[in-house]
């Protein structure tokens, strides 16, 4: 049997009550989604200087990943579409707002407002249909189109995140890019199959300087239990909806006469076998040959 | 929920072109204690809408927020504990917020709104 909880049910029928309660409890997954969380602010790279920002934490749960905010100073919002696990947070006394919502809805928010985004283990939730109404790519481009709306520019987002398969990665991937983000996947632990993980690093606004996707830990094969300190990690990949497409050269003419009787001379003077020039020689034909 | 998240929140129903501010209906307010930072309350200043945060404000019952305000405004102490006070210290417990275009009411319970859309809503 599969263990990705998204097989199995509906975000707000999987994680009900007794669910929620086994999530919160156990010490390990504590202790992952805080690194998670931590590694996910890393990356959004808010200025440092002291002021608490407005984030937005997405599929936020029990509100775990909302503490390392509060830790780190900032003010937050929660959505999540379980009221299980929201009723977890509000016992676990968390510093944030809660909102009970669905973001393959779309966030209702006004534009143009939060500091920054993180979401934790949740996007991939966005590639099933649970539901007959439900179509995953139109509830991640509600999703990104409206995240993207209420970011203030420059801001980012970050989302970690358990695609299934490289065809659901490049879905969201495509979404987010359809929306106007421009980013990539870092990828970090790329080499161990239990450390690895995945975020999507997302900046609103056009590509520039500081857009660029920062890079993953433990690309060169650094032992997993050690953090940072990894000078040489690499970037794993990267996709910009502005980037530049291939050119291709499209000629209507062809080559031409002259071009055909150079490459000749070229390979007579090789001393090829090659047939004489003639009146025939790359002469025109007619437009049914 | 506080005043600062709904000074953010609007309503997002299909078709709804100007889905703020929601209407607050009051059941029942908490006041709970929060570290003043004016940093903060500095920070979210422009991005407020300001009329939103008084009308809400006076709803929950706190009246002592001036009409108008500017950023020249934000020099004062005083007025920023208040902002602060209005944003980050008044919870809506129980009641509902109510879309200004359709009337659709979401109802908050437990400090927690319920945002959830029907399907013929999205």
């Amino acid at each position: 049997m599969s263990n990705r909880p998204e097989l199995l049910a509906p975000p707000e029928i999987f994680y009900d009550d007794s669910e929620a309660r086994k999530y919160t409890s156990s010490s390990r997954i504590i202790d992952i989604q805080a690194r998670l969380s931590e590694r996910a602010l890393e990356l959004l790279a808010l200025p440092v200087d002291g002021i608490p920002r407005l984030l937005l934490d997405i599929g936020c749960g029990s509100g775990l990943s909302g503490e390392t905010l509060t830790e780190n100073g900032h003010q937050w919002i929660g959505l999540d579409v379980s009221q299980s696990m929201l009723n977890i947070a509000l016992e676990r006394e968390v510093e944030g707002d809660l909102l009970l919502g669905d973001m393959g809805q779309g966030l209702a928010l006004r534009p143009g407002i939060i500091d920054g985004a993180i979401s934790i283990s949740a996007v991939q939730w966005l590639c099933n249909a649970d539901k007959s109404s439900h179509e995953p790519r139109l509830r991640l481009k509600a999703f990104f189109g409206s995240l993207y709306r209420c970011l203030a520019r420059g801001a980012r987002a970050v989302f970690q995140m358990y695609p299934e398969n490289i065809a659901q990665r490049e879905l969201i991937l495509r979404s987010a890019m359809h929306a106007g983000f421009a980013g990539g996947v870092v990828i970090d632990y790329p080499h161990s199959a239990k450390s690895r993980k995945e975020y999507l690093v997302l900046t609103c606004g056009p590509p520039s300087l500081s857009t660029a996707v920062p890079r993953g830990k433990g690309e060169d094969g650094e032992s997993c239990s050690e953090d940072e300190n990894s000078e040489e990690n690499q970037m794993v990949c990267i996709s910009d909806r502005n980037r530049p497409k291939k050119k291709q050269k499209i000629t209507r003419k062809g080559k031409g006469r002259d071009w055909i009787f150079k490459k000749k001379e070229q390979l007579r003077r090789k001393g090829n076998a090659v047939p004489p020039d003639t009146r025939y020689t790359g002469r025109k034909r007619k437009a049914r040959f | 929920m506080r005043l600062f998240t709904h000074n953010m929140l609007s309503s997002n129903i299909k078709g709804v072109s100007n889905g703020f501010p929601l209407r607050i209906e009051v059941e029942q307010v908490l006041e709970k204690q929060v570290d003043f930072n004016p940093d903060f309350v500095k920070n979210l200043f422009p991005k407020l809408e300001w009329k939103a945060l008084v009308d809400g404000a006076r709803t929950l019952g706190y009246a002592e927020l001036p009409e108008e305000a500017d950023s020249s405004m934000l020099e004062s102490e005083e007025f920023l504990r208040k902002v602060h006070h209005a944003l980050l210290e008044l919870h809506l417990e129980e009641g509902a917020l109510t879309c200004p275009e359709t009337g659709r009411k979401f109802p908050v319970t437990k400090g927690i709104p319920n945002m959830l859309l029907h399907e013929d809503e999205v």
